[in-house]
């Protein structure tokens, strides 16, 4: 078997992966197995054909985001409408946020990257044209891209996310390059309300403002939903949270795309700060805390499954979702790169990926038989630090965020996210940075960590969030469920009492990756 | 006056230049500039400049006034 990453960081790391999967040979992998996409729904509720889309899309399940990666390239520089929450002009390498990246790159230059990262990260399953500007706004780009990925790669998905503008004009171009996953952006379906979202779109050659603006683009996002869902791919409906002008409205929204047959809505809270220079952020406008976005999410929930796990990258964005290793795959570097892309070991490690998650599956299933004869309302949150791969694996002051779920006698339920700064820096902890640590997961009443340092562990129980570090290098579900049954029995004895919690903020503006 | 783009505001998005009926726009350094030669104002194809409606950042693209003004053929 061929070697193809001598030349790169990650080399020991995967050459130790791949003794692994030399000693997993002859395991298949069934496809089965029981795992949540959007939130808490099985495979057993999809169709098979639906279920192969799905399964190893970190976008599309949230159980598949603990395993397997995703790539954006920024090919598409150019946009047809103005949000008010975008702003072209703003790029800076410590802000993460979508519509912003670093640097643009050609098809051809975005063909040798995605070999560059398939080859490196083996569990990178999924290809994204996302902007920076919108993909459908730059049409030759964009499938001159996936034309080129399709011939060398065969195996990654094809995925693209659009404002849905120009949507209807290229659906069968979508289809024809087997683009099985498509976003589209929707954050109304009234303009008198889309008036204060969207400035103006530019359509066929005119530039539309006011209401106009908005009723046109609503037509054809709803236009060119039912067209993408009529031929069977799979449609995730991202929607901006903007408190006083569509956070109502987000229940209406996420009717209408329901209606019209759309697989997964995604609402996201509004990035706002003026250092970005959007318009929301120099007006004030400000984004919703992490209860109003959780209760959003919760009352669209009964209507259909409901994405919680968007780290709203960027548009190179390249790892798994909540990591974002773009640095290690500048263009300078990608061109230096000697690439072989070997579809084999991507095919062997992503074996030993699904052994893995069965297991999950299967310790959380066991945890979740010795709940069974609990009877109990209550409900509370719990943050997991994690490296991914599902289990309880960072350091508290390692986190550069922390995981949420919901649990509950009915289990446990991934809920969210929330990006904080490192508490730890160089060896000492910042005493600033765990006042934001602990306002980040207010809303919760444990962390769970690999491992903790004696004085953050005080102030969290100080702040009323129980600081757990006994499961480290365990599966969270079995983990989290574990906690949940003693801390049931000690409310059932007396022991402790029962307290909700408060509120939390989410995170805006840059985070420092490094 | 042919329009130009205020180089320092062009974000190179490139969203003008497929737009531009003259294909009088070109990328130069990573931005775009219109070669006041081959731009009509869009005058004879839509009725208002397109590189004017597309671009994303306000008066990015505006005429130059040190240039005379564009006249159709008779």
């Amino acid at each position: 078997m061929q070697q193809p990453f001598t030349s790169t960081p990650d080399a020991a790391k995967l050459n130790e992966v791949l003794q692994q999967v030399a000693g997993h040979k002859g395991c298949g992998t069934s496809g089965g197995g029981k795992a949540s996409y959007g939130s808490g729904a099985g495979s057993s509720d999809l169709p098979p054909e639906v279920w192969e889309k799905v399964k190893n899309h970190p976008c599309y399940s949230e159980e598949a985001h603990h395993h397997y990666a995703r790539m954006h390239v920024a090919v598409a520089p150019a946009c047809n409408i103005q949000c008010n929450y975008c702003n072209r002009k703003y790029d800076c390498a410590n802000e993460s946020r979508p519509g912003v990246v670093s640097e643009k790159l050609t098809p051809e230059q975005a063909a040798k990257k995605v070999l560059a990262v398939a080859s490196t990260i083996p569990q990178m399953t999924v290809l994204g044209i996302a902007g920076p500007g919108d993909p459908l706004a730059n049409p030759e780009k964009t499938f001159r891209t996936f034309e080129l990925i399709s011939k060398t790669a065969p195996d990654i998905k094809l995925c693209l996310s659009t404002n849905g503008l120009a949507l209807p004009d290229h659906v069968d171009t979508i289809a024809k390059f087997k683009v099985d996953h498509v976003t589209i952006t929707i954050n109304m379906v009234d303009a008198q309300i889309g008036q204060h979202i969207y400035p103006w779109v530019y359509w066929r050659h005119k530039r539309y403002v006011g209401k106009e603006a908005a009723q046109l683009l609503s037509e054809r996002q709803l236009m060119g939903l039912e067209m993408l869902t009529a031929r069977g791919i799979l449609c995730k409906v991202n929607s901006v949270m903007i408190p006083g002008i569509n956070d109502q409205h987000l229940v209406e929204v996420n009717r209408a795309v329901k209606s019209r047959g759309a697989f997964l809505h995604n609402i996201m809270p509004l990035i706002s700060a003026p250092e970005h220079g959007t318009a929301f952020g120099l007006n004030g406008q400000r984004g919703p805390s992490a209860r109003e976005l959780k209760a959003l999410q919760d009352s669209c929930e009964g209507e259909m499954n409901m994405m919680r796990h968007c780290r709203q990258c960027r548009a190179d964005a390249v790892g798994l979702l909540g990591e974002d290793r773009s640095a290690e795959f500048t263009t300078e570097k990608i061109m230096a790169m000697e690439v072989n892309y070997d579809s084999a070991t991507r095919k062997a490690y992503q074996a030993t990926v699904e052994v893995e998650r069965q297991a999950k599956v299967a310790a959380r299933q066991r945890e979740f038989d010795t709940l069974a004869g609990a009877n109990s309302d209550l409900k509370l949150l719990i943050a997991v630090a994690t490296r991914g791969s599902g289990l309880v694996n960072e350091h508290f002051g390692h986190a550069k965020e922390f995981q949420v779920y919901e649990l509950s006698t009915a289990g446990t339920k991934f809920v969210g996210h929330r990006r904080v700064d490192l508490y730890c820096q160089g060896g000492f902890g910042e005493e600033e940075n765990l006042a934001t640590i602990i306002r980040a997961i207010n809303d919760c009443h444990a962390v769970f960590v690999a491992k903790i340092g004696g004085c953050p562990k005080a102030d969290l129980r100080a702040a009323g969030i129980d600081p757990v570090d006994q499961y480290a290098g365990q599966f969270i579900e079995k983990s989290t469920l574990a906690w949940f049954k003693n801390y049931l029995d000690k409310v059932g004895s007396g022991e402790i009492v029962h307290q909700p919690r408060g509120d939390a903020d989410i995170r805006q503006g840059a985070y420092i990756a490094a | 006056m042919p329009l130009k783009i205020i180089a320092s505001q062009c974000t190179g998005c490139s969203a003008c230049e497929p737009e531009c009926p003259n294909v009088a726009i070109t990328e130069k350094n990573g931005t775009f500039v219109i070669n006041p030669k081959k731009c009509t104002e869009c005058i004879g194809h839509f009725d208002t400049p397109q590189c004017i409606a597309v671009c994303p950042v306000d008066n990015t693209c505006i005429i130059d006034t040190s240039l005379p003004r564009y006249r159709p053929a008779a």
